[in-house]
């Protein structure tokens, strides 16, 4: 099966810039503004919708090159992005050493003694940092680069399957999500527990991404856009959303009967629940059923700054968790009024945008300027890039 | 947001006096503490004047200093108990050691419930979880497992959740264990005293400065102090005997 189209899709680079803005807001502790980010009207978040597209594109971009080049010359590629988000996540995790260490020789009030404790592994950096360069240690909100790593490791095979036979290939996907349910299979984490983001199910939604992306999204488009899918797609949103509505409001829980709340709770974001999956669904649902492929508000400016962060995502991600964590430091040291709050939110958007719009201009100019690069090398970056 | 608490600072230096009896700034949104599950067992004791209350937790239910003991909110509690229940025996004993997670103060609880065989069980715990990252599905289990042997030994539970701490807020993700242990509650019927919502919302008004770098104990002291009286509130709240369940009958 040949990825179908040649053109990029622009909805992709729109939804997964607005995931990574979502992403930076709830990120920030204590942000007022994240209020507005989908997570609080739902099962599911910005994540999903950051592995689904992210699935989605490495299988446009390296589908390709897998056809033209073989099996070896799209995996050393592949291999060497992961390569890439492994370097971008050891930059992260030095700066959030430093923060860290600031924080311990600067705050020492009795009331936290007890989370005081947390900076605690600052005495033995020997053993912490060969646990977070094996990707075992990983300080808060730095859990989804390491997932990308292994879920663009695990590609190659995936690739090579879903070009052949992609029912088998997502069927084969499927399976180690069920055999993940049923034998509890995560990864070893560090000082304990398992990774925050099984990779076991996690790569579900990134092989279904791809599968899409390689002509199952076309098998499926008559299913999708039938009224009656859309209508289940709107009920299981409204459903997802009075329940959230229950976690701000406790009054409003007396309302949930109780067998409702057994069968849903606990709702599991490690081990990516079904829940969240079918929440995914029904906004990927809704989304394909009102904004089409050719809306020409696309390429207008509105949606600009969106697609341009979605363009550059592996960049806008990392520099979106440094921002949150200048963000925090923001409301620890200057003032945390909520109008400090919104400045702050909207300014780290801006500039993710202006970074996102120089890499942008950069990859343009490097293009257009010819220089030794062969031609060859494009092909990489024909669909856009990760 | 900080300056405006100096004012503040200076009015409840010099109110000190009138400010222990009922302290203003104590006072949250009500449905942060309002119980929606009762506590038999405390209604019971409360009527035959012998309360007995076993508080077990780690870091954040104690204070250093000599005096720490005395003004950590478990004494805090009895004081406020005591006042608000006039010509009943309130005693709370504590098991409180530092940096231990649920699992840890599971084992050490029969032995604890036996040598002071409480109507009520205060239970503080989730912090050092997330600390470690312990897998929230243990945590669950080791708080379904607490309060069945907590109830097997005739006493009622109540939770307590971590402590909002906006400096760390960036180092320890708390919110899994925090929601798991609304579920767990929520699920086992016993009151959860929201302790993070609630200094969460003193952060937000301005109550307390929780980002103050302060090495002194004058700000921990009170937010011990009005955990205290919170919690005792709750405590009679919940064991009132003539008001028939708020919630119970779901």
């Amino acid at each position: 099966m040949a990825p179908v189209s040649t053109e990029r899709d622009l909805r992709l680079d729109l939804f997964r810039g607005l995931a990574l803005w979502l992403i930076f807001l709830d990120h920030i502790p204590s942000n007022a503004v994240n209020w507005i980010t989908i997570r609080n009207y739902g099962f599911s978040d910005a994540t999903e919708i950051f592995v689904f597209i992210s699935g989605y594109t490495a299988a446009f971009v390296y589908g390709r090159a897998m056809q033209q080049h073989g099996f070896i010359v799209a995996s050393a590629r592949v291999l060497k992005r992961a390569w890439q988000i492994y370097v971008a996540h050891v930059f992260l995790l030095a700066i959030y050493l430093a923060e860290i260490a600031y924080v311990s020789s600067s705050f020492d009030n009795p009331l936290y003694t007890e989370e005081m404790g947390v900076l605690n592994f600052l005495k033995n950096p020997d053993v912490t940092i060969l646990q977070a360069l094996l990707l075992k240690f990983k300080p808060v909100n730095m859990d989804v680069l390491p997932l990308y790593i292994l879920l663009l490791l695990w590609f190659p095979p995936m690739l090579w399957l879903l070009l052949r036979a992609p029912s088998l290939a997502l069927i084969t996907s499927a399976s180690v999500y069920a055999f993940m349910w049923l034998f509890e299979w995560n990864l070893p984490a560090y000082p304990s527990g398992t990774w925050l983001f099984n990779p076991f199910a996690w790569q579900l939604l990134f092989v279904f991404g791809a599968w899409c992306a390689l002509g199952g999204a076309e098998n499926l488009s008559r299913w999708v856009h039938s009224p009656a899918m859309v209508g289940l797609a709107i009920t299981y949103l409204l459903f997802a959303f009075a329940i959230a509505m229950t976690w701000y409001f406790p009054r409003l829980a007396v309302y949930v009967p109780k067998w409702v709340g057994d069968a849903i709770y606990p709702i599991d974001k490690t081990n990516l629940d079904v829940l969240r999956i079918m929440h995914f669904l029904a906004l990927a649902i809704i989304t394909v059923a009102f904004v089409p492929r050719d809306w020409p508000a696309l390429k207008s400016w509105i949606f600009w700054p969106a697609i341009v962060c979605g363009q550059h995502s592996l960049e806008t991600f990392c520099l979106g968790v440094f921002l949150s964590f200048a963000g925090h430091f923001v409301f620890t040291e200057v003032s945390n009024r909520v109008l400090t709050q919104i400045v702050v939110s909207f300014a780290g958007i801006a500039i993710m945008v202006a970074v996102a719009a120089l890499i942008s201009w950069y990859r343009q100019a490097e293009r257009r300027g010819g220089g030794p690069r062969p031609p060859a090398a494009k092909p990489g970056y024909a669909g856009g890039e990760l | 947001m900080r300056k405006r608490l100096l004012p503040l600072a200076l009015l409840m230096l010099v109110a000190a006096p009138a400010w222990a009896e009922h302290p203003a700034e104590c006072r949250v949104a009500e449905n942060l503490t309002e119980p929606n599950f009762r506590l038999p067992h405390v209604t019971r004791a409360v009527g035959a004047k012998h309360l007995n209350i076993l508080v077990v937790g780690a870091g954040s239910s104690q204070l250093p200093g000599t005096s720490g003991t005395g003004n950590a909110y478990p004494a805090r509690l009895q004081q406020a108990l005591a006042s608000r229940l006039p010509g009943v025996d309130v005693k709370v004993t504590t098991d409180v050691k530092s940096g231990r997670t649920a699992a840890e103060m599971v084992k050490a609880l029969p032995a604890a419930l036996a040598a002071s065989k409480p109507v009520l069980l205060v239970w503080q715990t989730g912090t050092v979880d997330a600390m470690l990252g312990v897998d929230p599905d243990l945590f669950s289990q080791s708080l379904d497992k607490g309060i069945k042997i907590a109830r097997s030994a005739g006493a009622d539970v109540v939770l307590i959740n971590a402590q909002y701490s906006p400096r760390t807020e960036s180092m320890i993700a708390l919110g899994t264990y925090v929601d798991d242990m609304r579920w767990v509650a929520l699920q086992q019927e016993v009151p959860l005293f929201d302790r993070f919502s609630i200094m969460k919302l003193w952060g937000e008004l301005g109550t307390f400065d929780l980002y103050s770098a302060t090495k002194k104990l004058d700000i921990a002291e009170r937010v011990h102090d009005c955990i205290g009286r919170l919690l005792a509130d709750m405590v009679v709240t919940a064991a009132k005997p003539e008001e028939p369940p708020t919630n119970g009958s779901r």
